[in-house]
């Protein structure tokens, strides 16, 4: 009876009552709406991600049929609930009979204008590069985000060594295997993702164990 | 009332263009129109809040006391931008990824709150509901024609199919902020020419005829 006493219109000077009455309606009702959509497209938001970093992790690491998530925790890789979320994590890919091909690790870092998120696969047996996706950049539409499409690019970094240090040279210029041609015009986002790589092997690859004593596939995982 | 309806319907797709002749929502038009994909699916964005909000503002005219209707008219604006943020992350995400902050900004698109406060708040739902498609229509062509020419000049396709072949050298002015500006000017000049013979010739057609409509 008050409530709708307190709705229905009134001429000259509303209560302040009524005032946040029926803010405050308008923000439940509008509550109630968004809780709604966002509970009905978190499950297909949240297959969209996991579809977009397993096709990502597939790519970057060639010849992988299945992969698990590893989590850095007291000095020693471990396998890790795939609903674990953090930073310390990378990803085990191995073939088709369970053997470890390699590693795919995510890594970010400022762009020309914002920041760049990547994933590359990594080879610890050959110390090397063998495959690198941006998943995320904004860079300048046309020269910059090349580093996401442009072939010539992406070729770089299909066995690109590590050691001594990865280092960006001018186009058509690139003798040795640790190095890598920009692309023309967009040189500030070349080094980017070169300074990400770097950033982040420096993070993860003394943190890795010798060579042939990964983590072997958990069973349960498809 | 069908008639009228009609009329509203017309006058925001041309006579009252928001983009040509109110030059108004500048922001999601410039920044987004680098190719007629991102261009469509910020219309239609901009299309299901315009006329979801307009038919809400309209239909709760009498409940909202005039001293808190910008909130209120913001609540109703932004929790359909939500609902629309979310169904296009979950329907196309690789179009939600290139529109990025642009969805959300459509909250403080001047065009939809503009339209609340002149027209929805003080018409019957019917009315408000033609002239937020009116005014959303003339919003797609505008976008769809600045995201055609710059995608065909800048990248040498349109939908993202190559037109030209591999010889085309692509002006990659256009699909950067200058390019966007630049046409914007252009189309601007072309539509208020187009509107100034339209008028002179009807202007000798019937000498008494007052002015047209000019609109800020």
């Amino acid at each position: 009876m008050a409530l709708r006493q307190l709705l229905t219109r009134n001429t000259a000077e509303p209560s302040s009552t009524r005032l946040v009455v029926t803010l405050g309606i308008a923000g439940l009702l509008s509550g109630l709406a968004i809780v709604g959509i966002y509970e009905l497209t978190l499950s297909t938001i949240a297959d969209n991600k996991a579809r977009e970093l397993r096709e990502a992790v597939f790519k970057v690491l060639p010849g992988v049929s299945r992969f698990q998530k590893l989590v850095y925790a007291e000095g020693t890789l471990q396998p890790a609930a795939s609903q674990a979320s953090g930073e310390e994590f990378i990803y085990a890919g191995y073939d088709a009979n369970g053997a470890f091909v390699g590693y795919a690790i995510a890594g970010e870092g400022p762009g020309y204008q914002d920041t760049i998120s990547l994933l590359y696969g990594y080879k610890p047996a050959q110390r090397r590069i063998v495959g690198m996706e941006v998943l995320d950049n904004r860079e300048t539409p046309g020269s910059g985000d090349k580093i996401q499409k442009d072939p010539e690019f992406r070729e770089n970094f299909r066995a690109l060594a590590v050691e001594p240090k990865i280092i960006v040279v001018k186009k058509g210029t690139k003798p040795k295997p640790n190095q890598v041609d920009a692309i023309t015009g967009a040189t500030v986002s070349s080094n980017s993702v070169v300074s990400i790589l770097e950033n982040t092997n420096r993070r993860w690859l003394n943190r890795l164990p010798p060579a042939g004593t990964e983590p072997p596939l958990a069973a349960d995982k498809p | 009332m069908t008639a009228s309806a009609l009329q509203e319907l017309h006058k925001g797709i041309w006579k009252e263009n928001p983009v040509f002749v109110q030059v108004l929502g500048m922001c999601p038009m410039l920044a987004v129109t680098n190719s007629v994909i991102n261009a469509i699916a910020m219309s239609l964005a901009t299309f299901f809040v315009l006329v979801g909000s307009s038919f809400l503002v309209s239909l709760c005219k009498d409940l909202i006391p005039h001293q808190v209707r910008i909130s209120c008219y913001i609540i109703i604006i932004a929790t359909f931008v939500t609902v629309a943020d979310f169904t296009l992350q979950a329907l196309l995400p690789a179009v939600h990824k290139e529109l990025g902050a642009f969805i959300a900004l459509i909250v403080v698109n001047c065009i939809i709150l503009g339209r609340q406060e002149a027209f929805a708040s003080k018409q019957p739902v019917g009315l408000a509901v033609a002239d937020a498609v009116g005014t959303a229509c003339g919003f797609t062509l505008a976008l769809v024609c600045l995201g055609s020419i710059r995608e065909i000049l800048g990248n040498g396709s349109l939908f993202g199919i190559g037109l030209f072949g591999p010889h085309f050298e692509p002006w990659v002015v256009m699909i950067l902020p200058p390019g966007g500006f630049i046409t914007l000017g252009l189309l601007l000049l072309f539509f208020n020419w187009l509107q100034e013979t339209r008028r002179q010739r009807r202007a000798t057609a019937q000498p008494s005829a007052d002015e047209g409509v000019t609109a800020g």
